[in-house]
Order: C-alpha cells, then sequence, then structure tokens
C-alpha cells in the first residue's frame, strides 16, 4: 500500500463521516476565522433558527475588510467611508456580543488582517482543519493547516455544527527545485507558477508545494506563496510543517505551552506526505529561472519577467485585457508609468514584507507623481515596524502610513484609485475595477512596488536593492 | 428550500473567459448585511455606463426582461469566496450558469442557493452556442439541457442535485449527524 499525502493525513484526522456514493464526508473544522462581510447572513439563520454555536470557543472573529485605516480621533472614533461600512462593522461587533465569540475590534492589540493575525497569535497549527468565508484562507497551508475559504452558508454550517459537507479535492505536488536567485522572492515564486498554470491550473486541487526552493523560504513567504494558491483556482495550498514552522509558532499566545509542546511538536511531525504517496499531478518549477515579475492584464495568470515583453494578441482575453490596460501587445512592461503604490493585503502586507520595501526606499523619496500607501497587516506588524523605525523610513520617502486592515486591495473600506490610475500593488488580484472601478491593477512584490514608488515607473528592483546593499 | 426540477428561461451568451466574483459583484458592494436586493448590481461595471443608465451593448441589457441561463466562457466564477455573487445572479434573474470549467468555491455557493452551475464539455458548449436564440430546458432530473433542437446531457454533484430535487437543506441534513459529531468531539478528547 502507498503512502499518504499531507492533505489525505488531515483529511483522515478530521473526518467525522467518510463520502459515500452520492454523499459528501462530514469534514470537521477545527478553527473558524470570521470578519464582517462574509458572516452577517450566517448569524441570522442562527438566529432565525433558534440556536448558538456549537463551538463558540473554535470561532475568532477580527475586523479587516471595512475597517478605515485612517487614524480614529481623540474620542475614538473612526471615519468610515459610508454608513454601510460602518453598519457591517457593528453588526460583526454585536452578533460576537450575542453569541459569545471573541472578537478583536478596535480595542485589541491582535486585531489585523484575518490571515495575518491568527497565525500571528498561534491560532494557526500543524495538522489543522482550517476555513473562513474568505478564499485567502488558503494562506495558513504554510504551517501544514488544510485551509480554505468557504461561503456564506458554510460559515453558518460551521456556526451550528463546527462541520462542512466537503468532496474530497485531487491532490497536486508543485516541486519548487533548485533555489531562488539573489533578491527573487516568494511573490515572484508564486506569480511565476500561477503564470505557468494559468488562473484554472489548480481548480479542484490541493496543491502541495515542496522541493529545496520552498523548504528555504521564511514562514511569511510561505503564507506569500500559499495565500495565492486560490489564485490559481486551488482549493487549498499546504507546505509541510517543519523546525522553521515550530520555531515561528513556539511562545505565540494560543501555542501549547510547557510539556504540551513537545507533544504537540511530536504529533505535527506526523504531518508530511509519505515518500511513496502519489499525487494525482506533479508539475516542476525550475527556481533559479524565476525573475522578478509583475502581472500585466486582468487575471492573475497573465504575468511577464520585468525584463520581458508582453504577450502578442492570441485571442480575445490577451484582446481584452490589453485593452482594459491600456498597454500594447509586445511592449516592455519596463517604464510603464505608476501613479499608485499600495504595499499591504493578506499577501504581502508582514514586517519582512515591509522591511524588503523599507530597504529599498531607504533615503530615497517617492517620485513626485506616485501616491504610496503602506498598510500594515496588523497592530502586530504596525508595532513591531514602529519599533525599528520602519514608519520612518516610509514617512520620510513621502509614504502614507496607515492603521492595519485589507485597504486597497478591494477597496471596501474607502481606500481605491481614481479611473484609469496604473497601481503597482503588492496584493494578490488584479480583476478589472478590483481597486476602483476603471483602475488598472499590476501585482508585484514589496521589493518591485517600492522600486516603483521611487521610479515612477515599473522597474526592475534589483538595482535599488544593490545599491542598498 | 423549494425542489427545484426544471428550469425553462432564455440563454444569455457571455462569451469572456475568467469571470471573476468581482465582474459578478464589485467589492463596494458587499457592504449588505443581508442577501436580498445585490440583482440590480449584478455585473455593475460592464452593465452601467458612467452615467449610471444601462449600456446597451451589454448582453444582459438586451432582448425582454425574464429568467435567463448564462452561458459563460472558461473558468467562470472565479476569485473571491463572495456568497454574494450568486444571490447577485439569481435576484438578476439569472437561473443556470453553464460553462466549460466552473471554479470550485462559485461552483459550491451557486448549488447551495438553486442556482444550477453546469459544467460541459467545449464541444457541448459549441453546440449550445449555436441554439443561443432558442428558449432552454434544464431538467434537473434527467441531466440534460434541451436547447432547440440540442439535447446535452450533464452531470452535477449528486448529492447537491438530490438536495435541489428534493428541497433538503444541507443544515439540517448536518444537524441530524449531531450523534456523529459528538462521538467525533469525545474520541478526540480522550
Amino acid at each position: 500500500m502507498s503512502g499518504k499525502t499531507l492533505f489525505e493525513k488531515i483529511w483522515q484526522a478530521h473526518e467525522v463521516e467518510a463520502a459515500e456514493a452520492g454523499r459528501p464526508a462530514v469534514l470537521y473544522v477545527d478553527l473558524h476565522l470570521i470578519h464582517e462581510v462574509t458572516s452577517p447572513q450566517a448569524f441570522d439563520v442562527l438566529r432565525a433558527r433558534g440556536m448558538g454555536l456549537r463551538q463558540p470557543g473554535r470561532t475568532v472573529a477580527t475586523l479587516d475588510h471595512s475597517t478605515p485605516t485612517t487614524p480614529a480621533d481623540a474620542e475614538g472614533r473612526h471615519t468610515y467611508a459610508d454608513a454601510a461600512t460602518e453598519a457591517q462593522v457593528r453588526q460583526l461587533q454585536t452578533n460576537c456580543a450575542e453569541f459569545g465569540v471573541t472578537i478583536h475590534g478596535y480595542d485589541s492589540p491582535s486585531r489585523g488582517i484575518v490571515h495575518v493575525m491568527a497565525p500571528e497569535l498561534g491560532l494557526t497549527q500543524p495538522g489543522m482543519t482550517i476555513v473562513c468565508g474568505d478564499s485567502h484562507t488558503s494562506t495558513h497551508g504554510a504551517f501544514g493547516a488544510l485551509a480554505f475559504g468557504i461561503g456564506t452558508t458554510e460559515v453558518g454550517h460551521v456556526f451550528a455544527t463546527q462541520c462542512l459537507l466537503q468532496q474530497k479535492a485531487k491532490t497536486m505536488a508543485i516541486e519548487v527545485e533548485g533555489r531562488l536567485k539573489p533578491n527573487v522572492g516568494a511573490k515572484d515564486l508564486i506569480l511565476h507558477i500561477i503564470g505557468q498554470l494559468g488562473v484554472a491550473g489548480g481548480t479542484g486541487h490541493v496543491v502541495e508545494y515542496r522541493g529545496e526552493a520552498i523548504r528555504a523560504l521564511s514562514m511569511e513567504a510561505r503564507m506569500t506563496v500559499c495565500n495565492m494558491s486560490i489564485e490559481m483556482g486551488a482549493r487549498a495550498g499546504l507546505i509541510a510543517p517543519d523546525e522553521q514552522t515550530f520555531a515561528w509558532l513556539k511562545g505565540r499566545p494560543n501555542a501549547p505551552q510547557g510539556a504540551d509542546w513537545n507533544q504537540a511538536v511530536a504529533r505535527w511531525k506526523q504531518f508530511t506526505t509519505d515518500s511513496d504517496a502519489q499525487f494525482d499531478r506533479v508539475v516542476t518549477i525550475d527556481a533559479s529561472a524565476v525573475e522578478p515579475s509583475v502581472t500585466w492584464g486582468t487575471d492573475p495568470g497573465k504575468v511577464v519577467a520585468i525584463s520581458g515583453r508582453l504577450p502578442e494578441v492570441a485571442d480575445e482575453g490577451v484582446r481584452k485585457a490589453l485593452a482594459y490596460m491600456k498597454l500594447e501587445a509586445g511592449q516592455a512592461i519596463h517604464g510603464v508609468p505608476v501613479d499608485v503604490v499600495f504595499l499591504g493585503s493578506c499577501t504581502n502586507s508582514r514586517l519582512p514584507d515591509l522591511q524588503e520595501a523599507a530597504a529599498v526606499l531607504r533615503g530615497l523619496r517617492v517620485h513626485p507623481k506616485v501616491r504610496m500607501l503602506v498598510v500594515p497587516g496588523s497592530e502586530a506588524v504596525k508595532r513591531d515596524a514602529e519599533a525599528i523605525g520602519l514608519h520612518e523610513v516610509f514617512i520620510a520617502a513621502g509614504a502614507e502610513w496607515r492603521e492595519p486592515g485589507c485597504s486597497m486591495c478591494l477597496g471596501m473600506n474607502g481606500d481605491i484609485a481614481k479611473p484609469g490610475e496604473l497601481v503597482v500593488s503588492t496584493s494578490n488580484r488584479n480583476f478589472e475595477g478590483r481597486q476602483g472601478k476603471g483602475v488598472r491593477t499590476v501585482l508585484a512584490s514589496p521589493a518591485t512596488a517600492a522600486a516603483a514608488a521611487v521610479a515612477g515607473v515599473i522597474v526592475d528592483p534589483r538595482s535599488f536593492q544593490e545599491a542598498a546593499a | 428550500m423549494n425542489p427545484l426540477t426544471h428550469i425553462t428561461a432564455r440563454a444569455t451568451v457571455l462569451d469572456i473567459a475568467n469571470i471573476d466574483t468581482d465582474q459578478i459583484i464589485p467589492a463596494r458592494f458587499l457592504t449588505t448585511t443581508t442577501r436580498i436586493g445585490l440583482g440590480k448590481h449584478a455585473f455593475n461595471d460592464w452593465r452601467y455606463r458612467a452615467d449610471g443608465s444601462p449600456d446597451p451593448n451589454f448582453v444582459l441589457n438586451q432582448g425582454e426582461a425574464g429568467d435567463r441561463v448564462l452561458l459563460a466562457g472558461d473558468n467562470f466564477g472565479c476569485g473571491s469566496s463572495r456568497e454574494h455573487a450568486p444571490w447577485a445572479l439569481l435576484d438578476a434573474g439569472i437561473r443556470a450558469v453553464i460553462s466549460t470549467r466552473i471554479a470550485d468555491i462559485f461552483r459550491n455557493n451557486a448549488l447551495k442557493n438553486g442556482l444550477l452551475a453546469i459544467v460541459v464539455s467545449p464541444e457541448q458548449w459549441a453546440s449550445l452556442h449555436a441554439q443561443s436564440g432558442a428558449a432552454w430546458v434544464i431538467d434537473l432530473r434527467a441531466e440534460t439541457i434541451q436547447a432547440g433542437a440540442v439535447i446535452v446531457p450533464f452531470k452535477i454533484d449528486a448529492f447537491a442535485r438530490a438536495c435541489l430535487l428534493e428541497g433538503v437543506d444541507e443544515l439540517g441534513y448536518l444537524l441530524k449527524r449531531t450523534d456523529l459529531i459528538d462521538r467525533f468531539e469525545q474520541g478526540r478528547a480522550a
């Protein structure tokens, strides 16, 4: 009998009822994360049925999507984009109070983007099942947890039963062989992978990222990679836990303590793919071939190396994307003028992301035609960044240093660009209108975003990085 | 939920690949705390001109009002997990989406709300496309799409199909497994 993949091990450990013909499995959920946008209708389902949460201690809430990134006034009042976003935030506060759910609101030192704050608190642990009404829940796979986005109906299912009805996904291994070149990072790697596989390349699959280049990534970099699994359609992304994972988690508030810690680590170590396990599909990526990369189109699969040129018009999709982006077939991406730079989002708003950008910006000024927003992923990231003076680097360069939240990644809180503007963004989606109606988004790494802010055009960040080193 | 056995609706072709959920319902309309009233914002940025008037060039603004089946390009519904996407489509009178690939989370969300999400082969898609002027009947029990002279068979998830045909509420189904869930939790605590 062949061995099991990491995915199969986690799946089996959470099967309340196995699937049978015509009937999905019932899968137990260890950790349920919620935010203000995709939960209110699920609380209403509980109310309509006169029910409470089955396991309120397994649900944790934060405020992130609709929250302003400008500071509160002297009385602690926040200025919202509109009445609806404020009502949505208040509704989550009310719902959590009524149903006994822990919420990290404005008064919490741990509030942040749900996929940034939960790992920081040690809530995310290897071998867990983690869900959230948010497609970027795949982020938590960086710790060897099976983590995926669900809809609001399913949020209600988890509230009421702590379980989900699930069909088992297929498995895909992405073997990243060799090492990334200096100053080529996790964002470049995942953009490169999505560019190779396409935006539907992972549909129906849980992806496990493997290989030397993955093992060499920091935990924050692994989160960046797993975060964007959904952008190739994958159900989830996974990286097997290792000593680095354990070291990162040790001592965090919700991590096991004392004697429990050693037991937990021993248990977590089983969550790796057996050497004789079979994947449904295996893809090999040469890490040394990855260049600093950005997107040029209106989906995350339209990727180009910064040194490269845009494709010729091969189909209607390319034609439409070029037209929206106001770019020409075959042109260089290098030198394209930039209006706004956004450093933030659940993809790239952690301390090492801010450090990577600050290293480029230190002692330089943001181009006078460019507006740059820096939005740390959590209160903890903000504190840590300020403790080492990163905010001063950004402010001295002329960037705006903001309060934590999802911000311009999807613009729900009013942080949007103007129609026609081009945003170089460290976020995860470059869909039409994602950052404001008519706004053009170019996805990039923190270093590339910072270099674009200084140069006022898209540029290979390595010249800045080498000069700073 | 009411049982769903048949859909009779006019076909509307949206032959664009990778239609993401931000196009189906832009994020700025997700500030609601209810499920209702999102239909007017379905495909908002493709459907309305800058002055807010309907764009006559957009297919959903053409033809008579009434229920529709959307024959969409490859990889429909990619992106965000927002269930507001199927809510908006249903509220806009779209009863089914047919594509050569449909993103996992969208498909799941759609079926839980009675929006049929049907995957067909590229050849079947082409034969349906040729019949887009006709009225279509989707028979969920028989798993067929009758489009004019063409009949296309399809398969959707057997459990979702059974729930739709019988009007079974999935939460009710899960709640009936409370004993199993109790036992699972006790087994782990031991």
